[in-house]
């Protein structure tokens, strides 16, 4: 065996899916962006969409570019990720229901 | 430095050897994995570092002193501009890890130089940017929000820098070791990185630049 073997985790993807990837996250860059530029919508309507195709992109990069999915040898990836996904929601989430909290109390 | 010695299959011509020396291989790709999860570990907590650094600009958004708000600051084409180019840097980098799988040490080069390119047009926005704001006297001393978006895509904006300077050290690892097992380990944990650099944009474009102008 040669030392200048691929690694055994660096096999993954091919140009047709970082290609898919790429102009999957195009489109769900250019739909939100048209949504809050050129659409007569309202802002609630404006923020479901932001946040819903951000949501999906991250999806779409970690899935398409960080080939982070549910095989077996990503596991402890996928475990890690979860983990600091709660540990995220915690900090963000709490931190805008904690502070929102006070400035209505305070009002 | 062991991993970095090429084994030469010519080498390993008698069975014993060969087993040997496979067993050996393995070992190295298990030491080499284990130091992309390492990586990919390091990456976690740096989400949590943003994630702080969104909480902080989620709650200071509305504390403009009396200033400008994101809507009356931000040129939206500017940023999408700036979105489109590291969502390049992106893919340009996918076709590092391609030719890095089929050993191509000219095509890894010449795509990690291409990323680069994407990289430093990215970094140079960003500072045109932040220059813009601090002429027009809209710094991070202005008020609240202010502050806080420069400490968030400041922060995001070092990080691309920092991985700017590691492509660079990787073009001179490469030129000067080849693709040894260790450089192919370095590369994808550069991958990692630049590629969560991009989601993390994702994030900053939507909450900082589209909230700001939706609301």
């Amino acid at each position: 065996m040669s030392g200048q073997t691929a690694l055994a985790g660096a096999s993954h993807g091919s140009v047709k899916s970082y290609i898919i990837g790429f102009i999957l996250c195009v489109v769900l860059t250019l739909i939100p962006f048209c949504i809050v530029m050129f659409g007569e919508f309202s802002p609630l309507i404006k923020i479901l969409t932001i946040v819903a195709a951000a949501i999906i992109q991250v999806y779409v990069q970690l899935y398409f570019f960080l080939h982070l999915d549910t095989s077996s040898e990503q596991r402890w990836n996928l475990v890690a990720f979860l983990f600091s996904l709660v540990v995220i929601i915690v900090v963000v989430g709490g931190s805008i229901w904690i502070m929102r909290a006070l400035d209505y109390f305070m009002m | 430095m062991q991993s970095d010695t090429l084994i030469q299959p010519a080498d390993l011509n008698t069975m014993g050897h060969d087993a040997i020396a496979h067993d050996d291989d393995h070992g190295h790709h298990d030491i080499n994995e284990m130091k992309v999860f390492g990586f990919w570990i390091y990456l976690m907590t740096d989400c949590i570092l943003f994630a702080s650094l969104f909480a902080t600009f989620a709650v200071l958004v509305g504390n403009t002193a009396g200033g400008p708000t994101g809507k009356e600051l931000f040129g939206l084409g500017f940023v999408l501009t700036e979105t489109f180019l590291l969502l390049l840097s992106s893919i340009t980098y996918g076709f590092v890890i391609l030719a890095m799988n089929k050993l191509n040490m000219t095509q890894v080069m010449f795509w990690l130089f291409i990323t680069a390119l994407f990289g430093i047009g990215f970094v140079a926005m960003e500072l045109w940017e932040f220059n813009h704001l601090i002429h027009q006297g809209y710094g991070p001393e202005h008020s609240g929000f202010l502050s806080a978006f420069f400490g968030l895509v400041g922060t995001h904006g070092l990080h691309v820098s920092f991985g700017l300077v590691w492509i660079f050290v990787m073009l001179i690892h490469l030129a000067k070791t080849g693709l040894t097992e260790t450089n192919q380990m370095r590369l994808m944990c550069l991958s990692l990185f630049w590629h969560f650099l991009d989601v993390v944009w994702i994030c900053v474009f939507s909450v900082v630049y589209l909230f700001g102008a939706a609301i």
